[in-house]
């Protein structure tokens, strides 16, 4: 039966030289029944890249991540048309395996969402899903995935512990531990700093640039500062339409459009 | 309004709120106490020696050789008792023949009533029930009957414009002259030595069958069998609850059919219980087969029927009081809606179903009306495990009402009635204090 499913082999390549487009929208549109919420978006996703969305609320920013792996189909009466593929492959096609999807992408949502289960649990939750039973095995997982969110040294002694004793910050940094252990090529994360403080904001953001090049990160944001810190590309949506999307420093600088600049100056929004 | 209108208010609010809470402590207090008080009696009383003759006999507890000599002090004591009746009996035909006839009569009434009270007279064949092989084994009841020995019931009638009036009359004026006279006091004052009480604890009131018709003996049967019928309850009931909510709540639609079935589970909560009995009657035994006539398993099916509503309303209201987040976090990392619903939102869900399942023993062990007609019965032994497919069992709930309706001497038996009464209430509490446990140890723990 699995068989049967495509597949998703995306190559994990991700050396300079191979900067190529990894996920690329082509005339993608959600519909919420018949509300368009994201209008025929066309663009290229870099691999390895952290691609920030910045747009005002109600914009489609939300939507258009959360399309990327298929949380949206949760919803009742959502649709899409055009094509959204990674690596070539639409996911949106009938012969796909949403849950191997989900598999190779991961994502980290606006507030920390641990499962009340003991931290340990939690970061072995996805690989568990896969089969991996050997103690050893999820041991090595757990522990590769907490340092790799940088919590390791803090949690170490209390795996055991209740993941929701845990604070924001960590809780937060917990899930992306989480959604690190299952390995995905692919990380999305909605607002993830919307709901910490400015200290654990900002550890979360050095944990993106410590992934930054080996994985493709794509973060929804209110803050500005923010995505001007820790993005490589800059996307905004604005009323469903993507308006401008280049590399940051270009949009902060000098964007092209007269939108942008309005929003980006703090004119609306 | 002012401020002191409005403060007037707020008090004659809270005093209000004060005083119907107030009512319903007292109220509760003066339903239970005497329940708890009279119940408590089946298990800690004042045992006489014709208890302890009686629990030798029929359950083989107790010290042969100490009974033997208990039996004798009785006995000395109980002797010149008999001797005056002999003698009595003896000299009876030297009364004139009107005299004779009255006394005759006035001594065979009396004589009825010590029996009860000692048992059967030494020298007269035992009985063939065993309620007239002994005395009054209780304490209490030997002076209930003490004082119908004592004195005589009758109603006074002269007054035609009321009820007749209830006389105490003392035999010892029935006898005034014989040489009986004299035998009221000396009974009146050696009670104790006559039926030596002592104290006892019978613990095994809750496991011991009980002998001939509940005189003697203890619930055990009932007590089995209501646990057969409640468990048997949950085990048909959980599973289609729990299904039945993870349906409703993960895999339909918010669409007309769902909502009929909604209407449809909260209206099978509000039928009277009686019509589930006779449903079950009437679909489990005489349509489907279940059994050849009443049995546990239909009794448990009508059962489950009944608690299915309140385990699908609380096992759906709990797994929708789970954040969305949980459910948003396991589908992202890759886990199919079923995975997900084991792995995180069941245990999350837990506490809220297991009060619903716990609550809704406690109301499958105090029903009667659904299990008359499908499962129970007054007298006998539960069935064997085995034998629950086919046969039917006695269980609290029916036994207490039945007990109250249908037995010949039910004011003889009271403490078995309050025992039961008693052990079912106890049931019904001990589970829900575990609801109320087992929720705050698992809210605690996922709270962290």
């Amino acid at each position: 039966m699995v068989n049967k499913k495509k597949a998703f082999q995306i190559s994990r390549d991700t050396s300079a030289t191979n900067k190529n487009s990894q996920l690329s929208a082509r005339k993608f549109s959600v519909f919420y029944g018949k509300n368009e919420a994201v209008k025929s978006v066309t663009m290229d996703i870099t691999k390895g890249a952290v691609t920030a969305i910045i747009g005002p609320s109600g914009c489609g920013k939300s939507t258009f991540l959360r399309a990327i792996n298929r949380m949206n189909d949760l919803i009742p009466l959502v649709s899409v048309t055009g094509e959204l593929s990674i690596e070539g492959t639409n996911i949106y096609s009938k012969n796909i395996d949403v849950i191997a999807l989900r598999q190779r992408v991961g994502m980290v949502f606006q507030k920390p969402n641990p499962f009340p289960k003991s931290i340990f649990d939690n970061v072995a939750y996805g690989p568990r899903l896969q089969g991996i039973r050997e103690r050893k095995a999820v041991l090595d997982i757990v522990e590769k995935s907490l340092v790799r969110a940088a919590l390791w040294d803090e949690v170490k002694d209390r795996l055991t512990e209740n993941a929701l004793g845990l604070s924001g910050g960590q809780q937060q940094r917990l899930c992306v531990a989480r959604a690190l252990a299952v390995d995905p090529p692919i990380l999305l994360m909605d607002e993830p700093t919307s709901a910490l403080d400015p200290r654990s904001s900002g550890r979360i953001e050095d944990l993106i640039d410590e992934l930054r090049e080996k994985i493709t990160i794509i973060i929804v944001t209110h803050n500005m500062q923010q995505a001007a810190r820790v993005s490589d590309f800059t996307s905004f949506f604005y009323e469903g339409n993507l308006i401008e999307y280049s590399s940051t420093r270009r949009i902060f600088t000098m964007p092209s459009d007269k939108r942008t600049e309005d929003y980006i100056t703090g004119r609306f929004g | 309004m002012n401020l002191a209108g409005r403060k007037l208010l707020d008090k004659a609010f809270t005093i209000l709120g004060m005083l119907s809470s107030g009512f319903l402590v007292i109220a509760i207090i003066i339903l239970l106490t005497p329940i708890f008080m009279k119940g408590i009696g089946a298990f800690v009383f004042r045992a006489t020696i014709e208890y302890r003759k009686m629990e030798l006999d029929l359950f083989e507890r107790g010290d042969r050789e100490e009974l033997e000599k208990e039996i004798k002090q009785a006995e000395s004591a109980r002797s010149p008792l008999f001797e005056k009746l002999k003698n009595f009996k003896e000299g009876i035909s030297n009364f004139p023949p009107a005299e004779k006839k009255r006394l005759s009569e006035s001594f065979h009434d009396f004589e009825m009533c010590l029996r009860e009270l000692l048992g059967p007279f030494p020298g007269e064949s035992v009985p063939e029930l065993p309620r007239n092989k002994y005395g009054a084994t209780r304490w209490d009841q030997a002076l209930i009957k003490l004082k119908s020995v004592l004195y005589k019931e009758e109603y006074d009638y002269t007054n035609p414009s009321k009820m007749g009036q209830k006389i105490m009359k003392p035999r010892s004026k029935e006898f005034a002259g014989t040489s009986l006279e004299n035998l009221f006091p000396y009974l009146e004052q050696n009670m104790e030595k006559i039926l030596q009480p002592k104290f006892v604890f019978y613990r095994q009131f809750l496991t011991d069958a009980s002998k001939d018709a509940h005189f003697f003996g203890g619930i055990g049967p009932e007590v089995i069998g209501t646990i057969y019928l409640t468990l048997g309850a949950i085990v048909f009931a959980v599973p289609m609850g729990i299904l039945t909510a993870i349906y409703l709540t993960e895999y339909s639609r918010q669409n007309w059919y769902t909502s009929i079935l909604r209407t449809l589970i909260s209206t099978l909560s509000g039928v009277p219980s009686v019509v589930f009995g006779l449903f079950g009657l009437a679909f489990f035994i005489n349509s489907i087969h279940v059994s050849q006539s009443k049995s546990v398993i239909a009794g448990s099916l009508t059962l489950a029927l009944l608690i299915l509503p309140t385990i699908v309303r609380s096992s759906e209201e709990a797994i929708l009081a789970v954040p969305k987040t949980y459910r948003e976090a396991a589908l992202s990392l890759g886990a199919s809606p079923w995975k997900m619903i084991v792995s995180v939102l069941l245990p999350a869900a837990l506490p809220g179903i297991l009060t619903g399942i716990i609550i809704s023993m406690g109301r499958a062990a105090g029903e009667t009306a659904p299990i008359i007609f499908t499962a129970a019965v007054s007298l006998g032994e539960a069935p064997k495990l085995l034998d629950i497919f086919s046969q039917p069992t006695p269980a609290l709930s029916w036994n207490i009402y039945n007990l109250a309706t249908e037995h010949q001497k039910v004011d003889q038996i009271r403490h078995v009635q309050y025992g039961m009464v008693f052990s079912l209430i106890m049931i019904v509490l001990s589970l829900n204090c575990l609801a109320i446990m087992l929720r705050s140890r698992f809210v605690k723990k996922l709270k962290g």
